[in-house]
């Protein structure tokens, strides 16, 4: 995330420090939480004294777990610099999942994550001590004769770590552990963090014990081939008298047991405080001046930082200090509506007023974009479900036209996606895949083609229909109550097939054609499998997750400018009237799309304990909530005032209804 | 200084308040007979659904619980939970049930109270969570009080009453249906509170859990079903007896009695802030300020904090004598009235925010409350003898506009003089702070006032609403013409220019009025 982005003054100035104190800060905690594990580990239920008094000469192995440890601790933060942490990335179906998991970038965290779960592990095992001590020992066989023999237990433990930071790596893209949430309530630092403390001690005893309990059944079963590869290797032998560790006996060891889970959670325990105390430093309000005197700090201040489209960060940041900003500081308010000092004119309010707009502009275009591509339950429509009730001539020419109409190279060029998806599954799928592959996210785009950039391009397969002059004109049919088709279950008539005109003006050749019904054939040859139906088929959840991911954005966007109008409805009452204009009728179309939205009622399941952060699959909620309180507010503090506004009478019939409280 | 001195007297028995108007409290035998210059004044088109709930009417489930419980016996508990209430169970019923014959059970709440607290501080958790939670609210007996909860819709005339039997009906007077609210975790439903901007989302604060059920405006459904309803549970924060909605409507804030921390909830994502602080033990309840910049969370202890909404910290507040008994927020947040238990008197602390430029976020809060009422007894000589007022207060009220305070006096049961009684205050916040006697709001002759509260929007002046410990809800509303706030398109006729020789001796006389240093 900001590896690239080094030249820009924020990230420079501010996230580095703030990055830089979040890991100074884990570093101190350090300390504390390893004499915790030491004492712990040492604790021993029969002899609490000799606990007590063995605990002198365990200052030397604490030092040197720390600095072990301090090296671990870079790791979550490489991490959390591979993908843009503000926006999470969904995967849209199994498939998607599955190249997320297998992306070289993936494959190099999960190993890195592997490499410092193995020191870890091994500073735990030296901090244990007794037993777990070192790798070989001398033994001798029966023969009388003395060999180094290899300590399985010392191997166990190691391996313990290797297997908790894989697992660890893998749920972190599963769960979208690199998802930084910003919070409604707003704390100081240090009360976060103390209220954030026993969860994460409770989620790292718990994810713990999940990943012991799935390492002890691994090893039962695997645990002999890294045990003949050491051996192997390091020129050890087994010892025979002693009963081998991988077998049930062995394993129900209960010191033992007691032993890994402790281990795993000091490991887990200190990369989750380091994910926290970076999630609480980096998501911290930051006040941006509203305007300078100096012209060199102009691109600082907050109207000109929201223009900005990278980094992302910084525009996050410079939208909840908006929000925030409106709702707590008079003083900085008045700073914004403040006038011009030749002309008069409220540049600033302009700037943010037009910033704010867009956004919410852009989530309109995006929810038509995603309306006309699925059918009312809420997949993809022209195959996955749709193909089932259509004729096949039909789908033959919808999907004829979609190629047509997004020219592939484009395709392939905008999301790597597709590319690498072929190289997976093999074969001529590329058709197939591209209304297959997440149609906002592809797993595999860079964070710098995100959709805030380039919202109009990624929303859809149909890239190049999305600015057609047909969806535009679709646009005001979808807020009609009655002529609405997909009221009534009927799927709605596909993009596609209502552009005729654009068909018949490029006629396809014969060789196309061919070339088509080929692709066809394929298409209904893959389509029956039940295994790649399984992997390809959208999740309907989560492509509404992810057409909502970022709108942390939208939210502040929207409730800034609720506020905003408010106040300046207080101040006079004559120039709100060109704002309302403008900005009511982007807020009543998306709000609607919402209302329509197919999955929009269906909750997630909570996860109770993981440190993944669960906000972005609510977030679709929480932006219909401001959404309606937003109307809500805009009705009860205009009033009468709002008859005045032209707009069209759908528009004005559902205003009506949010004035009388029917809605 | 008594306020109470300069009230009117109370009515005699068998007159009810029926309104104010003309700066009067006007009176009557039944509410049908209205005297004919209160019809003038009153704007035609409002009626306010008044509603009676006889006891009868209701399947109670208290009256079969010592019989059937053991069978339904909540399984969420643990088995040690299940086992100390049912020992509280059997001790608190064969006591409550002696009580009850004796006297009125009302007398011996305080005497509850106090043990259950004393109790709770001992021994956490050791309770029955029914009970506890029954005495917390501001319902003081729901031992003869059917309706447990009230609360006015913020932007629209409809309500939702909560019953003793935990199903909640929504009366709107526009429409003919009445849903009715039931769920399966709704359980000792103390406390219902409307979302403002919003239409339809109504919190509930129950056993276990906070629901915010959307019940749709338009919907002819006289049964919404679950499905409806969304559950924020926390492990640990329950039973939970207080809510709040931040004015703005974004934010949720529950309470309970036996968890230090108060819950700030993110409604739409259903997560939760626990604000945890040390001392007090439990949270009695919530209230937001309108401005939305502080929130008031009293304990069981002697000890309330004041939250700043900006950045979460909190202010303490150590009472002298007991804990904060109820408070409310004048319509700008400035002002905080509250009242002590054990204490005769009404409490006002100021909040000024920062001055503007100095933008650190924390407001200024004053160094020690001030003392703006003393409600101590005080006796009437009326026609049918002396009749008492005054004592403890139970809870406050204050209307929209800032122009009326209603204080619900507990009075005392055991002795029939001495009634409890809502005394309404005239009140002025700008430019000084100033409180001037208005009259006492009486019921039926058996009636005790439960809740009261003030209808949010009323166009005509306030509107108090009292439930009534005989099941009925009446209104009673105060015509005035607000100094403060301009009046769009008034309907109602303006005031009868008529002498008031009788009231304004009284009435003139400024009971407290704020000292300008």
């Amino acid at each position: 995330m900001f590896s690239t982005q080094q030249s820009c003054w924020f990230i420079r100035k501010v996230i580095c420090w703030r990055a830089a104190a979040s890991i100074a800060w884990a570093v101190l905690l350090l300390p504390p939480v390893t004499a915790v594990f030491v004492i712990l580990s040492r604790f021993s239920l029969l002899h609490p004294i000799h606990t007590i008094s063995g605990l002198s000469p365990l200052i030397h192995s604490e030092v040197l777990t720390c600095e072990a440890v301090l090296c671990t601790k870079l790791t979550p933060l490489f991490y959390l610099q591979n993908a843009s942490p503000f926006i999470p990335t969904i995967a849209c179906s199994k498939i998607a999942l599955l190249g997320q998991l297998l992306h070289p970038r993936q494959f190099v965290n999960s190993s890195a994550h592997c490499i410092m779960g193995i020191i870890v592990a091994w500073c735990c095992a030296v901090t244990i001590g007794g037993r777990y001590e070192t790798i070989g020992y001398p033994c001798t066989h029966s023969d009388g004769s003395t060999h180094m023999c290899l300590n399985e237990y010392h191997l166990i433990l190691l391996l313990a770590g290797a297997f908790v930071g894989f697992s660890h790596s893998l749920l972190g893209v599963i769960h979208n552990m690199n998802f930084v949430s910003f919070h409604t309530v707003q704390q100081y630092k240090y009360l976060r963090f103390k209220g954030s403390l026993p969860l994460v001690v409770k989620c790292s005893a718990t994810q713990a014990l999940y990943s012991v309990r799935n390492y002890v059944v691994v090893y039962f079963f695997l645990g002999y081939i890294p045990k003949a590869w050491i051996c192997k290797t390091l020129n050890l032998h087994l010892n025979s008298s002693i009963h081998p560790l991988d077998s049930i006996a062995g394993l129900l060891d209960l010191s033992l047991l007691y032993h890994l889970w402790i281990s795993a959670t000091f490991l887990l325990f200190t990369w989750y405080i380091t994910l926290l105390l970076f999630r609480i430093f980096v998501t911290e309000v930051y006040n941006f001046p509203v305007q300078s005197s100096f012209t060199e700090e102009a691109h600082q201040c907050l109207p000109k930082v929201l223009t900005d489209k990278e980094p992302m960060i910084l525009k996050f940041l410079a939208l909840q200090d908006l929000a925030l900003l409106s709702q707590h500081s008079p003083s900085r308010r008045c700073e914004v509506f403040s006038l011009s000092q030749p002309g008069g004119h409220p540049h600033n309010w302009n700037a943010i007023s037009r910033e704010c707009l867009s956004l919410l502009a852009d989530l309109t275009q995006r929810l038509v974009a995603y309306h006309d591509t699925v059918a009312t339950n809420g997949r993809a429509k022209s195959l996955s479900t749709g193909s089932e009730r259509k004729t096949s001539s039909e789908t033959s020419v919808t999907s004829g036209t979609e190629d047509l109409m997004s020219p592939r190279p484009t395709l392939m060029m905008k999301t790597p996606a597709s590319v690498f998806a072929r190289s997976i599954v093999g074969g001529p799928q590329s058709p197939l895949t591209a209304p297959f592959t997440p149609d906002l996210d592809s797993p595999f785009a860079s964070p710098s083609l995100r959709r805030l950039t380039a919202p109009v391009e990624q929303c859809s397969p149909w890239h190049g229909t999305v600015q057609s002059p047909h969806v535009m004109r679709r646009v005001p049919k979808l807020w009609s109550t009655s002529t609405d088709s997909q009221a009534n279950g009927s799927p709605p008539p596909s993009p596609a097939s209502v552009a005729s005109p654009q068909q018949q003006t490029s006629k396809p050749s014969l060789l196309a054609q061919f070339l088509q019904n080929r692709k066809e054939q394929v298409k209904h040859f893959l389509a029956k499998r039940v295994l790649i139906m399984y992997l390809f088929n959208k999740l309907p959840e989560a492509s509404s997750q992810a057409l909502f991911a970022d709108s942390q954005a939208h939210i502040w966007a929207l409730e800034g400018r609720r506020r905003w109008w408010t106040s300046l409805f207080s101040l006079d009452v004559d120039r709100t009237s060109q704002p309302q204009q403008c900005s009511l009728c982007p807020i009543i179309s998306s709000s609607y799309r919402h209302f329509k939205l197919p999955h929009a009622s269906s909750k997630p399941l909570r996860s109770a304990s993981s440190m993944g952060d669960p906000t972005y699959k609510t977030l679709r909620f929480a932006l219909r909530a401001t959404l309606k309180t937003a109307i809500y507010r805009i009705t009860t503090t205009f009033g009468d005032h709002l008859n005045a506004v032209q707009m069209s009478a759908e528009h004005r019939k559902r205003l009506q209804q949010f004035v009388e409280y029917k809605d | 200084m008594c306020s109470l001195a300069l009230f009117p007297a109370p009515l005699p028995d068998g007159q009810t308040t029926l309104c104010e108007s003309n700066n009067e409290l006007l009176s009557g035998s039944d509410a049908e007979e209205r005297p004919k210059q209160v019809r003038s004044t009153q704007p035609q088109e409002l009626s306010p659904l008044s509603l009676f709930f006889p006891r009868e009417s209701l399947k109670l489930h208290s009256r079969t619980e010592s019989s059937s419980r053991a069978a339904f016996l909540d399984h969420s508990e643990t088995l040690w939970m299940r086992s100390a209430a049912a020992w509280w169970d059997t001790h608190t019923h064969t006591h409550t049930h002696t009580h009850t014959h004796t006297h009125n059970c009302l007398s011996n709440i305080g005497l509850f109270e106090d043990y259950i607290i004393r109790a709770a501080t001992v021994s956490r958790r050791l309770l029955d969570y029914s009970t506890f939670s029954a005495l917390f609210t501001f319902c003081v007996a729901r031992s003869d009080c059917v309706v447990r909860a009230f609360a006015w819709h913020p932007h629209t005339d409809k309500f939702a009453v909560a019953l003793l039997d935990d199903s909640i009906k929504i009366y709107n007077p526009k429409s003919a249906t009445t849903p009715t609210l039931k769920h399966r975790l709704q359980r000792s439903v103390a406390a219902v509170q409307w979302k403002p901007l919003c239409a339809s989302a109504l919190a509930v604060a129950c056993q276990n859990c906070v629901l915010v059920w959307h019940v749709d405006p338009c919907s002819l459904s006289t049964r919404p079903s679950s499905g409806c309803a969304q559950v924020l549970s926390h492990p640990g924060h329950s039973p939970v007896t207080s809510i709040a909605w931040s004015p703005s409507g974004s934010l949720l804030a529950s309470a309970s009695p036996m968890d230090t921390a108060v819950m700030v909830w993110d409604v739409a994502a259903e997560s939760c802030v626990p604000l945890q602080r040390v001392g007090g033990g439990g949270v009695t309840f919530l209230s937001w300020s309108p401005d939305g910049s502080h929130v008031l969370a009293p304990t069981p202890s002697a000890l309330f904090r004041v939250w700043e909404t900006r950045m979460w910290t909190c202010e303490r507040w150590p009472c002298v004598k007991g804990r904060c008994q109820s408070g409310c927020w004048s319509p700008d947040g400035s002002r905080l009235l509250f009242t002590v238990q054990g204490e005769t008197v009404i409490y006002a602390l100021t909040f000024t925010d920062a001055p503007a430029g100095i933008s650190t976020g924390t407001s200024k809060g004053p160094q020690a409350a001030a003392v703006v009422a003393d409600l101590s007894e005080t006796s009437f000589n009326t026609a049918h003898g002396d009749v008492i007022v005054g004592g403890e207060i139970q809870s406050l009220a204050w209307d929209p506009r800032g122009e009326r305070l209603a204080v619900l006096l507990k009075g005392d049961p055991q002795a029939a003089d001495r009634p409890a009684i809502i005394a309404v205050f005239k009140t002025r916040t700008n430019p000084v702070f100033e409180l001037l006697p208005c009259g006492f709001v009486q019921g039926e002759a058996d009636a005790e006032p439960r809740l009261m509260q003030f209808h949010p929007s009323f166009q005509h002046g306030a509107l108090l609403t009292v439930c009534w410990s005989s099941g009925r809800i009446t209104h009673v509303p105060f015509y005035f013409l607000s100094a403060g706030v301009p009046h769009f398109g008034l309907s109602g006729s303006p005031l009868l220019p008529r002498p008031q020789e009788r009231c304004s001796a009284l009435a003139n006389q400024s009971l407290f009025t704020e000292m300008i240093s």
